[in-house]
Parts: C-alpha cells; structure tokens; sequence
C-alpha cells in the first residue's frame, strides 16, 4: 500500500511534494490496517457462525438494521456509544506515554457511584444546574483520583498499571455494592439493591431534537479538546516523548513522573465523566447496572482507534451499533447473548496480531 | 592422534588426525535485499591458517557477507568454496558441519552457568542426561590442547570480559570449528587483553591450527595480527593483498572511497579555566541494586575534554544516567558552576547542560516520532515554538527543524518522517543538531562513534572538538580508548565503579591506562 510512498530515500529535506508523499502513505496505512483486521474478523466470524449452521449474510444484515437501520437503532446506537467514547478515551490518553489502563470501568463505577451520592442530600432542595455541576467535579474527581492512583504506583512504586488497575476494577466494585447494599440502601427498590433516585429534575436530558444525551456531543467535544491537548500542547509533546522513549524523557530532564499521574489522572477523569452521564442521564441512581462493561469495550475502541483521540467517536458509533444489535440478533436468530462478545473477542484479538503489520511494507528494499 | 581427540565428542578430525584449519573462498557473492544491493559480485580467499581482516565501514556489507558464509542469508548468486570444493550452506548447521564458527561482538554465553556446562551444552549432539564427571575429564583433556584456558568450574557472569572472550573462542574450537570468523573481538577488551587474544589466535593460525577472518575497523589490529585483508565499500570489494604491502592510509582511502571527510578540527592550546562541571562523590547502584557507582570524583574545566577510559560495565554507563537523570544518585552531588545541580529540565536549560548519548536512537530520541519533533525536544517548550507557555506551534517547529535539518545535512525523506526510518549516522546528526547548535557550556557525551561510519565519526568527533575549543567543559565515556587518546586533554579511568587515576593526556600511555582499566 505506502511501501512504494515510503521508500524514497535520499530526497533532499524540505521536497514537498515527498513530504506530503510520505505524510498521505502513514495516514493510509493507519486507515487500511484496522479496517484490514475488522474485514479479517468478520470473514472468522462468518466461520464461527457457519459452524454454528447460521447464514453470516442473516447476522451482518441484521446487525445493519438493528445498529444503523432506522432512527431507533440509532437512538439506541448513539447512547451506548457516549460512555463508549469516554471509558476509549480512558485508555487512549495513558497509551501515548506508554501505559495500558485496563481499569476504566473501575472509575466509571465509582464516578458513577460519586455523583450519585453528591447528589442525594441535594436533591429537591439546590437547582439542578448546581447538582448536576456538583455530580460532574464529583465523578470527574473521583475517577481522576483512582486512575491516578494506578499512575502514582507505577511512577513511585513500579507496579505495573495494567495488573493495578484491573485489581482496582474489582476493589470498585466492591464499594459500589457495600454502598449500595449498605449505607445509602434505597428501601424502596428491594429486588436491585440501589441507591434512592436523584430526582427527575436533576436528570441531564437529551439534546434537543434527537433522543440522545448530552454524553454524546460532550464526548465528541472533549475528544477533540484532549487531541489538542495531546498534539498542541507542550504538555502532550511532553507526554508523546516519555510515551516514544522514557529514557530520552529524562535524558531532556522531563518530569516524567508529573506527566504519569497526570495523565492517568486525565484518563481517570474521562472514565468517570461515563460514570456521570449513565447516572445523570439514563439511571437516575447508582447500581450494579452502572457495571454493564462499558469500561471494558472501551479499551477494544481505543485500540481499533490507535489510541487516537478524534477517531474514537467512529469507532465508538461502531461499536455502539455491535451492542445496540445484540438484541434484534438474538431474537431473529436465536443466537445466545454471548454471541456478540464473541464477535468483540475476535475483534480484539486480530486488531492486536494486525499491530505487527505496521511498517512492514518497507522490509524489501530502501533502507537497510 | 591425541588422547583429547580419541574422545572428542566432536565428530572426526580429518584424515592425518591433525586439526588443521580449513579455508574459505567465497566466489561473485552477490546478495539483493528487495531493490538494495548489499552486496555485489564479491569474492575473497581466505587460505588455511591465514589471519585474515575484513575492513569496511558500517553498511559496506561486511556482515552480509559473513552471514552469507554462515548460511543465516542464502546469497543471490555465487558459490562458497571451503578447502577448494564448492559447498552448499543453506543454514547455521551446515556451516557447522564445515567447521566454519563465528564468535560475537556481544557474549552469546548464559551467564548463570559454568564455563563446562556453556560449552557442553553448545554441542549439537549434547546428550538428554550429561554424565558431568565424563564431560569434565573431556575437557580438561580438551583444554591441554589449547594454548590458553579459562576457569571452566566458575559461573561465566563472574569472568572478565577477557576470560569470556577466550571462552567463546574455546567454544568455537570445542565444537571443532576450524575456520573462525570474530565480528569485532576486541571491542570490550583492555587493550592488554586484546593483544593478549589476538596473539593467541596469531599463534593458532601459524600453526596451521585455524583460519580467522576478522571484522574489525582498528588498524592497529589490522598492521599487528593479520596478514592479509579485503576492504570492502558499498557492498564492493575494493582492494585485497598483503597487510605489510598496504599502508594504513591507503586501507583507508578504499576504505571510505571518494567521500569528503570534514576537517577534524584542531586542538587549540589549552588554557586552564574555571571548573564548571564537579562531580563530588557520586555513589549509585546498577538495575540488580549492587554498587555501581562507588563515590566517583571528577573535575572538568571550560574548554577542555576529560576522557573517561574503561571496560564496558565498570560503572560508565551508570554515570552517564546519573548525570542525565536516568538514574538516582544514591549519594553524593553534581555542581555546575559551584552551584547542585539536578539533572531536571530547569537545571539543564540554566546551566546550559547538554548531552549526545550513546546509541542515540535507544538513549536520546523518541523512535517513532518525527525527525523534527525529535529535534524539537530541547525546545518545543520555549518560544517561538511554545505560545503562552503551553501551546505548540507547528510552523515555528517544523522552521527550526528544516533549518537544523538543512544545517547539519540530516537526510531524511522528511522532516516528518519518524527517526527510526532514517539511517544511524542521521540519527545522530539529528541528536547533534539539536544539543549543539545552541550555546553549550557543559557537554556530557557517550561512546557518541558506536556504530558511525568514517565521515560522520569525523565531523562528530570535530563538533566535539569544537565546542571544547569554544570554552565548553565536556565530559566523554567512550570504551574507544583511540578516541579517548584523540580528542582528550585529560583521561580518567574507570574501574569497578571507581575513578582512582586521572592524567594528563600527554604523560599518560594506552599501557598504564590499560593497566587502571583492569583494576592495577
């Protein structure tokens, strides 16, 4: 594809047609490789799905229709997406220094769980435009607090953060239920142990026009604001850096530690920023529905996105849609529920064999 | 036929029972990578028990070569002679199976095992359950063969460089090699070591023991122990003969063909100036957490060069991180200017720190951002490049870069393209463009030479020079003791973490550095 872009050697700097050249050819070979691995994981999973003796054409038709196809799917599509965007951005943001935060869903929880219990003694009694404000620094707090945490231990401790925030996925959990079961228990609501409602008033609502809440515009907003961040700013070059070659960091002096927690803690933010929305905008409370994976799926989005911020909302849609059909797909097809992360899995798992093509196209020929 | 050899577990020795050496030819070597020659109509002689040198610069195909002899490349044309037949050698094996062996720049031994186990473990035919009192008799009748011997019951990670060296030879003429190719042998010696080894293999050779061909770039080496050579350029072979027939300059006239070689700059008359970089009592420890530095002191003037000697893994490498924040100091303090200075960012701007790595894609760039940003990583956070204290501007960065880039004739296909797609030697033009293009007052460099070819280790070397003769005290590590005695004013050895011996270049001699090196 960009092998015959990429190989001009010996061009004198500042030829600019070789540069945008060389400029197009990488842009492309971001482009083609993912798309590459999804066409690579559709055509196993037709396998997996002839195995099964279903009609692969059936299952993509319906995940057309039950994703994209009419304006409910969409609607449906759309709000899984939000929290899609934010948990993806909780790993996007880490990747460039380098780090694998597995953990988003754990400070999705808690955020979730925060602004929930901010909340509470608030309601009826502030304007909702401070409680829904107050929610928003609490979740967003909170989660930059527990992702933060996992980049503390790893600058000041070297625990690896991938293992620490997954273990602190399960220690969230933990609290949600504790609290949930315990202190701010709703006796109303026996069967699904929840905190009690924040109140009909201080839900954040959908955007005018479509049924879609405010976490998406948001989400795509703050996509672009933290891609700025990281390709604008001193703080992102700074970041980028420690990301290429932690060594050449510090050789330059950079406070390679300061730009760990920070960025953790940005991420961290993010995730609980989920956590908000699915509390503010679709459950009105905290509990266990706020576990529902988001934070997991995210990390499959931020990689298929190369960990880049503006194209997260894309794959998030995309993404969305998967999770948004599994419904239509398992009553058309009698599929079982499990079907759908199969088809993730296998998403995952050939977009992760597909990093090793990247510059490979030069192998023959120009540079030795 | 010797007692050693009736219970070789190698298999035969040739006909008359002697180990003799086997020679290699290689005719119209020709290997293509893709639309790149790397190496073109090639053929050289080794003859038995010669000692041979193969000169070239990096990327003149030297390694292709030998790798087409080993079999690790199948070469697009030609054929491989050993003894006078033409031989297929499709892998390793087969080379083996001739008798062809190679000996590393870097130890290819475990470390955590013995000398005995290295080498028994090496044979191709080790047995699944190793009768060790057997294989010990074995080689101690071995080792009464050979003219040199190393501690076989002693874990290798405790042996010198030296001893490790031997041993990878004595695994080479365990396995029953008899034609021994050493990819830069010397590199990690004491001077004393190398001419100890190279003598040794000397020796072999005229008795018709075996046959070296050696890669090396020393000429030293070349004049002292060999007896012939073949240069190549480009992938060419551009000159063979006799090693007294040929000058050294003309070795390296084919050597580096036609190119312009910069001008080394010259020395200007030293005058002792204030101290501007101290370094008291610097103590730290290595990744195992065992002392690595051990309280090392150190003074370098304004304008002059403090070359610090050593064999590798003495401690230099932890020094080199220390003093550029890649590591902790567990002890003691860096003054710049009688003022602590903290390898953080602030400081280095302040004092004007800068540094040139080794391996300067490893150490000092980020692989796969862009050359430009990558010279950018001194100042991407001041202006012009930074508004506001935070914003990067993109024109004022890719500007400077194409300017560094035009200045220092880095070549790249684009400022943009990332810097692990442009070659070593333009890496660290890119590295040099970006610490010495501004104004210097302490420089802190590392072996900055490893793997360069001719012209760039030149113009480095006189940029160097330089920014002494401009006033700045630099500080070089370099395991080139060459390089050291050259561009020096003052060597400083290094030994187990220490530094106990500091001299003058001009009352100084490689024999008494060499001697501080191995810890006398």
């Amino acid at each position: 594809m960009s092998d015959a872009v990429r190989d001009g050697t010996g061009l004198p700097a500042g030829a600019g047609m070789a540069e945008w050249r060389d400029r197009i050819g990488r842009s492309a070979e971001y482009l083609a490789i993912p798309l590459f691995a999804l066409i690579v994981s559709a055509a196993l999973f037709s396998l997996f799905l002839l195995a099964l003796g279903q009609s692969p054409g059936q299952f993509f038709q319906l995940l057309w229709v039950g994703g994209y196809g009419t304006s409910f799917s969409w609607q449906n599509t759309l709000v899984r997406s939000a929290p899609l965007i934010f948990t993806a951005l909780c790993v996007a943001i880490p990747a460039q220094l380098g780090l694998v935060i597995i953990g988003g869903e754990g400070a999705l929880v808690l955020g979730g769980l925060a602004a929930a219990v901010i909340a509470l003694p608030l309601a009826g009694t502030a304007p909702p435009a401070i409680v829904l404000f107050l929610m928003l620094v609490a979740a967003v707090g909170v989660g930059a607090v527990w992702i933060g945490l996992v980049g503390l231990l790893r600058y000041g401790r070297g625990v690896n953060e991938t293992i620490a925030s997954l273990l602190m996925f399960y220690i969230a959990i933990s609290i949600l239920n504790f609290v949930v079961e315990g202190p701010l228990r709703d006796p109303a609501s026996p069967n699904k142990p929840s905190t009690a409602s924040i109140g009909e008033a201080n839900m954040i609502g959908n955007v005018p026009g479509i049924d879609v809440h405010w976490g998406l515009p948001i989400g795509i907003l703050l996509c672009v604001l933290l891609y700025l961040l990281m390709s604008r700013t001193t703080f992102g070059f700074a970041a980028r850096v420690t990301g290429g070659n932690v060594r050449a960091a510090q050789g330059q002096g950079l406070p390679v530690g300061k730009l760990v927690v920070a960025a953790t803690a940005i991420a961290g933010g993010c995730a609980g920023l989920a956590g908000f929305f699915e509390v503010a905008a679709i459950h009105g409370k905290a509990n266990a529905s706020l576990i529902a994976g988001y934070g997991f799926s995210g990390i499959l989005v931020s990689f298929l996105a190369r960990h880049n911020p503006l194209a997260i909302p894309p794959v998030a849609i995309l993404f969305g849609g998967i999770a948004a059909a599994g419904g239509l797909v398992q009553r058309r097809m009698g599929l079982p529920d499990a079907t759908m992360v199969v088809l993730q899995g296998l998403i995952f798992v050939v977009l992760l064999a597909s990093e090793t093509l990247y510059g490979r196209f030069r192998i023959f020929g120009g540079k030795r | 036929m010797s007692a050693a050899e009736a219970i070789a577990p190698a298999p035969a020795v040739n006909g008359c029972g002697r180990r003799t050496a086997v020679g290699v030819e290689t005719v119209g070597m020709t290997k293509v990578f893709g639309s790149f020659t790397a190496l073109e109509d090639v053929s050289i002689t080794v003859r038995p028990g010669s000692f041979h040198a193969l000169l070239g610069e990096n990327g003149a195909g030297k390694s292709t070569l030998v790798k087409c002899i080993l079999g690790f490349y199948e070469p697009t044309r030609g054929t491989i002679r050993v003894d006078g037949k033409d031989v297929e050698v499709k892998n390793p094996r087969d080379a083996q199976l001739l008798k062809l062996g190679m000996v590393y720049q870097h130890f290819t031994l475990v470390p955590s095992l013995t000398g005995a186990e290295n080498l028994v473990i090496a044979r191709a035919d080790a047995p699944a359950i190793i009768d060790w009192r057997q294989e010990t008799k074995r080689l101690e009748a071995f080792f009464d063969e050979m003219p040199f011997r190393v501690p076989l019951d002693k874990p290798v990670s405790s042996l010198s460089a030296g001893e490790k060296q031997k041993l990878e030879i004595l695994k080479q003429l365990y396995l029953d090699q008899r034609f021994l190719i050493l990819d830069e042998p010397t590199s990690v010696l004491t001077p004393q070591e190398a001419d100890e080894i190279l003598g040794l293999l000397r020796g072999m050779t005229e008795r018709g023991e075996l046959s070296v061909l050696m890669i090396t770039h020393k000429f030293r080496e070349v004049t002292a122990f060999t007896e012939e050579v073949s240069i190549l350029r480009r992938g060419r072979m551009v000159g063979a003969g006799k090693v007294g027939q040929m000058s050294t300059d003309e070795m390296a006239r084919l050597m580096i063909g036609d190119q312009e070689i910069r001008e080394r700059a010259a020395r200007q008359p030293f005058n002792a100036r204030e101290t501007k970089l101290e370094l008291a009592a610097l103590c730290a420890i290595d990744d195992e957490g065992l002392p690595a530095l051990d309280r090392v002191n150190l003074k370098v003037a304004g304008g002059e060069i403090v070359g610090i000697a050593g064999v590798s893994g003495n401690g230099q490498s932890e020094l080199i991180e220390t003093l550029s924040g890649q590591r902790p100091l567990t002890d003691g303090r860096i003054v710049v200017r009688s003022q602590p200075f903290e390898p953080k960012r602030a400081d280095m701007d302040r004092f004007k720190v800068f540094g040139l790595p080794e391996e300067p894609l490893k150490n000092a760039t980020a692989p796969k951002m862009s050359v430009a940003e990558n010279i950018a990583l001194r100042s991407f956070d001041k202006p012009p490049i930074a508004g506001l204290g935070f914003w990067l501007k993109p024109s004022p960065l890719r500007k400077m870069a194409r300017e560094l880039i035009g200045r220092y004739r880095v070549k790249t296909t684009s400022p943009d393209a990332p810097i692990e797609t442009v070659s070593g030697g333009n890496v660290q033009r890119a590295v040099l463009a970006r610490e010495l293009s501004g104004d210097v007052d302490v420089l802190i460099v590392a072996n900055p030479c490893f793997g360069l070819d001719f012209a760039s280790v030149s113009e480095i070397r006189s940029q160097i020079m330089d920014q002494r003769n401009r006033g700045a005290a630099v500080l070089l590590v370099s395991e080139d003791l060459d390089e050291i005695l050259e561009l020096a004013d003052r060597v400083a050895v290094m030994s187990e973490g220490r530094i106990d011996y500091v001299a003058p270049i001009a009352e100084t001699d490689r024999t008494t550095i060499g001697r501080h090196m191995a810890g006398h």
